[in-house]
């Protein structure tokens, strides 16, 4: 499902005017990563796709939805939240009535509500844990919770805000396949993150934001490129980029595959 | 005698039956800046709780062995004996702010009030670890005002202003950017030059590598490993037991099965070490 933003502009009771006009389109099936420092409108951003915020001034439209025309409820067929932190979201007493809430709002047929919601547990590693408490979970297994909660909603956009704080190397492993999971299944994943190495390992299109405007905008490879504007930001490139201009390797080095495509290559030569 | 000292510490929480940490021997001296890492699970926030006094003495459950903070037995202690040497920064910041306080300053004066500090002192110091934790601008907001990055400096800004002799921090970078994550180790190596003693649990390796004295892994709550940064972080322990390191370790021993790293040389855990080990296979 297509995502449309118009000269979107948001200040929040009290006048700190988070966004200053931010355009972009988002198409089916993208991964989007949109990075930036703490403050720079990125939470702000995103919480306007599925109607938790409506702009002060230009548009969003959610495939043919104007946000504005629409409830939270509405919306929330069409665009999933996974939240920072899962205790914002978690309110159920076992982890598969949790899971099973979003579907069952939705209102999906029973059969496929059971579907959705075991291939969410399996997704997530939550098998053999649905009668537990998510309270009763550590932190990190909470996350996956709340992970596996928006996933069971079946929805064509997914927006994961920070997935990878304070999860370990297995779980971020597993965030990492969901999201090419999604891709396969043609929905688009837009996330907000600090985290530049999975961004870099994971996303094709990467968003650089600041002082609530899109300060870079394109093809993950050709944004890290952008060396000055990115130091500007704050943005720290990823490790094996770090690495790949300390050894001199021409282009930008995203992920472990290339860097050994280069260094057989210079090996070769 | 070491500043803290854990002997076969062995504890579990009430109404479980696997300890949360078995066996963990420790000693750490004043001054260090001890890194604690692992995967989920493996025992790090309860090393935190128990160099804190929060285990046992807020959770319960049965603690054997000894655990021993500036020669005080903690579990036999009461908490009044020292908690004034040790300062604890939770997970969550929303675990720790008071929650009966309106504003950031307030917030920060909170422990200081409830010490009795003369008003001047009490000022100057809030002063002082405001601007540390680069937090000056945000003294009239509501603490659940800001974000989880702010929120984590303020956390830790109530903690510092307390001057514990020892400090414990559980994972207090994680929902902040790289400027403020660099910002949050500088202050606190900055604190363990000036003597403070640091108990740090983090996943982010590339980090603790550049900053930790000591690094202490744990599995399953026992110590996989104890060393240097070089020695545990390089260790083909930390993969084998879901322990990430950094991409340059990762690359590096891909590298030496390929013969793409110079053989003999440990792996990198830091970028220079990984270009410096690099650029030796390259032409």
């Amino acid at each position: 499902m297509k995502i449309v933003i118009e000269d979107l502009f948001f200040s929040y009771p009290g006048g700190v005017e988070a966004l200053a006009g931010v355009s972009l389109k988002i198409e089916p099936g993208e991964l989007v990563a949109i990075v930036g420092q703490n403050g720079a409108g990125k939470t702000t951003l995103v919480r306007h796709l599925n109607g938790l915020l409506q702009p002060s001034r230009g548009m969003v439209f959610v495939g043919d939805w104007d946000t504005r025309q629409h409830t939270v409820a509405q919306l929330a067929s069409r665009v999933g939240y996974v939240f920072q932190n899962p205790d914002d979201q978690l309110f159920c007493r076992t982890v598969k009535d949790e899971v099973r809430f979003g579907p069952l709002n939705l209102k999906y047929p029973s059969e496929r509500i059971e579907e959705l919601v075991n291939k969410s547990l399996g997704l997530t590693g939550l098998i053999g844990k649905e009668n537990t408490n998510p309270y009763d979970l550590s932190p990190t297994w909470r996350k996956m919770v709340a992970l596996a909660s928006i996933l069971a909603m079946d929805t064509p956009v997914v927006i994961l805000d920070e997935p990878t704080t304070g999860q370990d190397a297995a779980s971020i492993s597993r965030i990492a396949d969901i999201v090419a999971e999604l891709q396969r299944d043609g929905k688009s994943v837009v996330t907000i993150t600090h985290d530049i190495d999975f961004c870099a390992e994971n996303f094709k299109r990467l968003i650089v934001m600041g002082k609530g405007i899109v300060l870079l905008d394109g093809p993950m490879h050709q944004i890290l490129a952008q060396d000055e504007i990115l130091k500007s930001t704050y943005v720290d490139p990823p490790q094996l980029a770090r690495l790949g201009r300390g050894l001199g390797l021409p282009g930008i080095v995203c992920n472990q595959d290339e860097l050994f495509d280069q260094l057989r290559r210079s090996e070769a030569q | 005698m070491a500043l803290i000292e854990l002997r076969d510490l062995t504890y579990a929480y009430p109404i479980t039956e696997i300890p949360a940490l078995r066996n963990v021997n420790l000693d750490l001296e004043e001054g260090q800046f001890l890194a604690v890492i692992g995967s989920n699970g493996a025992g790090k926030s309860t090393l935190c709780y128990t160099l804190a006094g929060f285990v046992p003495h807020f959770f319960k459950g049965k603690l054997e062995g000894q655990v021993r903070v500036g020669g005080i037995d903690t579990q036999h202690a009461h908490l009044n004996d020292f908690v004034q040497k040790v300062g604890l920064v939770f997970q969550n910041p929303f675990n720790q702010i008071s929650g009966s306080k309106f504003t950031v300053y307030e917030e920060i004066a909170f422990g200081l009030e409830n010490r009795g500090v003369p008003r001047g002192e009490m000022k100057a110091r809030i002063d002082r670890v405001m601007e540390m934790t680069g937090i000056q601008d945000l003294g009239e907001r509501s603490p659940y005002a800001l974000s989880g990055g702010q929120q984590q400096r303020v956390a830790l800004a109530s903690i510092l202003v307390l001057q514990p002799s020892i400090l414990v921090l559980d994972e207090p970078t994680s929902q902040l950017d790289p400027i403020g994550t660099r910002e949050v180790f500088q202050v606190i190596k900055n604190m363990s030059q000036q003597g403070m003693t640091i108990i740090m649990a983090e996943h982010k390796t590339e980090w603790v590598a550049e900053f930790a004295d000591r690094i202490v892994a744990l599995a399953d709550g026992e110590i996989l490993m104890l060393g240097s940064p070089t020695d545990v972080l390089a260790s083909p322990l930390l993969p084998e037991r879901g322990v990430g390191v950094s991409r340059y370790t990762t690359a590096a021993r891909q590298a030496s099965s390929e013969d793409l790293w110079p053989s003999g040389r440990p792996l990198p855990v830091r970028l220079d070490e990984a270009i410096e080990g690099f650029r030796e296979i390259l032409p």
